[in-house]
């Protein structure tokens, strides 16, 4: 049967051509294969074949022809004695699907402010230990490894070394080589191979020994854990937690200086967690190596050593997007998260004693974020802070202040303010970094700007 | 440990080659070959968008090495993975349906021609960053060696990929832990449009091993028994447990690197000459007729059977709907979590 041959699109954005040359005339036999056209496209001049066999009936659009749309007839290809007037329209259109109605991106909206989870992380009355952060990290992994066979810990010095901020200390000792990994110094590839690995059934637990590393592996992280779940249409997904510590230390300057929050709180299919107490990075990290997706856990040098009360539970985990009211007030809502907390509450303090009262929410996780508790609060104190160790441009102060707005805007006595690090690489001098960094002073200061007083 | 050229293997396994896989082995390229040209024609008629990378001409890669793998065994490659899905038996209506971006794909039309996966099948994509499936492999293999369950992954990367920090990483922990994994480097020779001398020091890309002790050789990736020959030799030392194996594959792509490639770079006559002399389904088609295997009357049958489920599978990619609209929400997160 008599067949159009149908101008082809030969590049992702190519909506019309040139149809530049015929490499075959009317009347000419074509097999599969031979090049029958030149067509310009918006890019280059392709060669376009055949895709079936016969003879070429009839030429519809001659040579030099401009503007030709895809999907418009340009020749009719016949079988032996037959005519070109007997042409099957090829027209692909009937093919293609209706173009659906337009619909809204947003998923639903407005949002109503659900009322916050306010149940307590752990049953009162609760026998609690003083422990550091360290220490309850060590804990939330070796409880998992016990539990889960899959479960299995990599990185720089994790191991023979006992980590590199001992955070492993004794793991090696107790679970062996098999499942305690030294990596060599090659970021970009073990964090493949671990991704690899979870693809494979396996549950690893990335350690970089700062996330100042990972931006070596930043490409397998975002490009390989966090997209393939949404790739594979729910096939494959990708059990992980990198871990490690996150932001400035101590002089150690701007390439070891950096608070990575909002950069992975921007990823969808990424859960980001950034603890500030020992319960909190006990419960969490439990959490993260039993949850089915790619988990970015930020730890901090400066609070490894601080001691928190911890509860002693056989199996104590905090759920993912509850945040933690450490202090409750009436005047101000500070939010913050990580080393920014410790900031806040001594801000809170100070507070106190002028009379201001700051209600204080921790965060906890980056994503998924409990925006009831952060609304909810807003919605009582009419003012809201943000404390955040990271630049200020783009970061979740940032984002908080946009959700605010767009949700409580009419509870708003005035404008939130975003309290951030300077927005300059970290300096070595001990003066310019103590001026880089988040002070509780300028927390205060903000507070007040809020508070007109 | 020895990098060398061996092809002995080859005409070793050819004496004893039976009919039934010669016709395996014709039939599974053949798919390949009209699936990929029938992509091509629905990319042409604006069905199939984005990017598209056909594997025409490659096929004797994928299918020799498919001969050499057993069940449970892994793979895992870049973005032209079409001929690695249906080698090792995915579904060619659901591969095409995810082409065209339909409900019925193999990733509900999200994921499109270089991300589809098959947890059943053991193919782990299809991944469109260069170089980047090659840790992933890698670790695919950390997990077998973990679960002690004597599986192998097949790595595919290309020359271009062949260039890339994060190849020699592997390389080296894939060799220090003994990982059971065969890097298998599809040499087509054009790295997009840079032919492999404008792009790389030494071209012998089978002794790039050799600094972390792995041993690799060269094959003739036209010849679909050179490639199951050299593959079962990588498979066995994988299996012995005796850590990576490399195998460059010497092969040519007739097509553009993509749809949208002119492929200027090379001579119409290179292409010709490849197509002509050393035509990877030719080579097993006379084979089957010298050999008395397969009649020209039983080879046109294959053919057409072929055919008919090739376009079966354009059929089902042109009817299938599109997603739904609320799917653009789902897959985001295993347990379905809020969004953040």
């Amino acid at each position: 049967m008599a067949t159009e041959i149908l101008m082809p699109a030969l590049s992702p954005t190519m909506e019309e051509g040139t149809l530049a040359k015929w490499l075959k005339n009317e009347g000419d036999t074509v097999a599969a294969g031979d090049i029958i056209a030149e067509i310009e496209t918006d890019k280059a001049t392709m060669e376009f074949e055949a895709v079936d066999e016969g003879i070429l009936g009839k030429i519809l659009v001659p040579a030099g022809t401009a503007g030709v749309k895809v999907n418009t007839p340009i020749a009719v290809l016949v079988e032996e004695g037959e005519s070109a007037d007997d042409v099957k329209p090829a027209s692909p259109k009937a093919d293609a699907p209706a173009p659906a109605a337009p619909v809204s991106a947003v998923e639903e909206a407005p949002h109503p402010v659900k009322a916050a989870d306010t149940t307590p992380d752990w049953p009162e009355g609760t026998e609690m230990k003083s422990m550091t952060v360290r220490e309850a990290l060590r804990e939330a992994m070796a409880e998992e490894m016990r539990g889960d066979a899959s479960v299995y810990l990599m990185g720089e010095e994790v191991g023979e070394y006992q980590g590199a901020y001992k955070i492993s200390q004794g793991l090696l000792d107790e679970f062996g080589a098999k499942r305690v990994i030294d990596t060599p110094i090659t970021e970009h590839g073990f964090a493949g191979i671990a991704v690899g690995s979870a693809f494979g059934g396996l549950r690893p637990i990335v350690e970089f020994m700062t996330f100042n590393f990972a931006m070596q592996a930043i490409d397998q992280i975002i490009n390989s854990a966090a997209k393939t779940l949404y790739m594979s249409g729910g096939q494959m997904g990708c059990p992980i937690v990198f871990r490690g510590p996150n932001g400035a230390a101590a002089r150690v300057a701007a390439q070891h200086s950096q608070d990575y929050a909002a950069w992975y709180a921007q990823i969808p299919g990424l859960k980001v967690v950034m603890p500030y107490s020992a319960a909190d990075a006990k419960g969490l990290l439990k959490s993260a190596i039993r949850d089915p997706n790619p988990v970015i856990f930020l730890e901090n040098e400066i609070l490894y050593g601080r001691s928190f009360d911890v509860p002693v539970l056989d199996d104590f985990t905090i759920p993912f997007g509850k945040a933690k009211i450490w202090r409750e007030g009436t005047d101000v809502t500070l939010v913050s998260f990580g080393i920014g907390m410790a900031h806040t509450l001594e801000a809170a303090d100070k507070l106190a004693e002028q009379g201001i009262s700051a209600e204080v929410i921790d965060l906890r996780t980056l994503r998924p974020i409990d925006y009831d508790t952060v609304l909810t609060s807003v919605m009582k104190t009419n003012r809201c802070v943000t404390v955040e160790e990271g630049w200020p441009v783009g970061s979740i102060g940032n984002h908080l202040s946009a959700v605010i707005m767009e949700r409580a805007f009419d509870y708003l006595d005035a404008p939130v303010i975003n309290c951030t690090g300077k927005d300059v690489p970290m300096p070595y001098a001990a003066n310019l970094e103590k001026l880089a960094l988040i002070t509780s002073d300028e927390v205060v200061d903000a507070v007040k700007k809020v508070t007109y007083r | 440990m020895a990098a060398r050229k061996g092809s002995e293997a080859s005409n070793a396994s050819k004496a004893n080659i039976s009919k039934d896989d010669l016709l395996t082995y014709y039939r599974d390229m053949l798919l390949i070959r009209r699936f990929e040209e029938k992509a091509g024609q629905l990319y042409g008629m604006g069905l199939i968008g984005g990017f598209c990378h056909l594997y025409i001409g490659q096929e004797a890669v994928v299918v020799g090495l498919e001969a050499a793998a057993e069940d449970g065994d892994k793979r895992i490659t870049s973005y032209r993975d079409h001929g690695h899905m249906l080698a090792c038996g995915m579904d060619p209506k659901g591969v095409m349906a995810e082409l065209t971006g339909r409900e019925g794909g193999l990733s509900k039309g999200k994921g499109g021609s270089m991300h589809m996966f098959s947890k059943e099948k053991h193919f782990y994509g299809g991944h469109g960053i260069v170089g980047a499936q090659v840790p992933l492999g890698a670790g695919l293999a950390f997990a077998d060696k973990y679960n002690e369950n004597g599986r192998v992954t097949f790595t595919y990367f290309g020359d271009g990929a062949a260039n890339q920090g994060q190849v020699y990483e592997t390389f080296n922990m894939a060799a220090l832990w003994k990982l059971p994994v065969i890097f298998v480097i599809e040499n087509n020779q054009y790295a997009m449009g840079t032919a492999q001398k404008r792009s790389t020091s030494t071209p012998d890309l089978y002794t790039r091993g050799e600094a972390f002790g792995i041993p690799g050789e060269i094959v003739d990736g036209m010849d679909v028994l050179a490639v199951k020959a050299a593959g079962e030799k990588a498979v066995a030392h994988c299996r012995a447990g005796d850590g990576p194996y490399i195998l460059e594959v010497k092969t040519y792509r007739y097509r553009g690197h993509s749809m949208s490639d002119p492929a200027k770079y090379r001579t119409r006559e290179e292409v010709q000459k490849m197509r002509e002399e050393r035509d990877a389904i030719e080579h097993v088609r006379e084979l089957l007729l010298a050999g008395k295997h397969a009649t020209e009357d039983e080879l046109k049958a294959i053919d057409k059977e072929i055919k008919a489920v090739v376009n079966e599978s354009a059929e089902f990619a042109k009817e299938s709907p599109e997603p739904a609209l609320s799917e653009l929400w789902t897959d985001i997160y295993a347990d379905d979590a809020a969004q953040a």
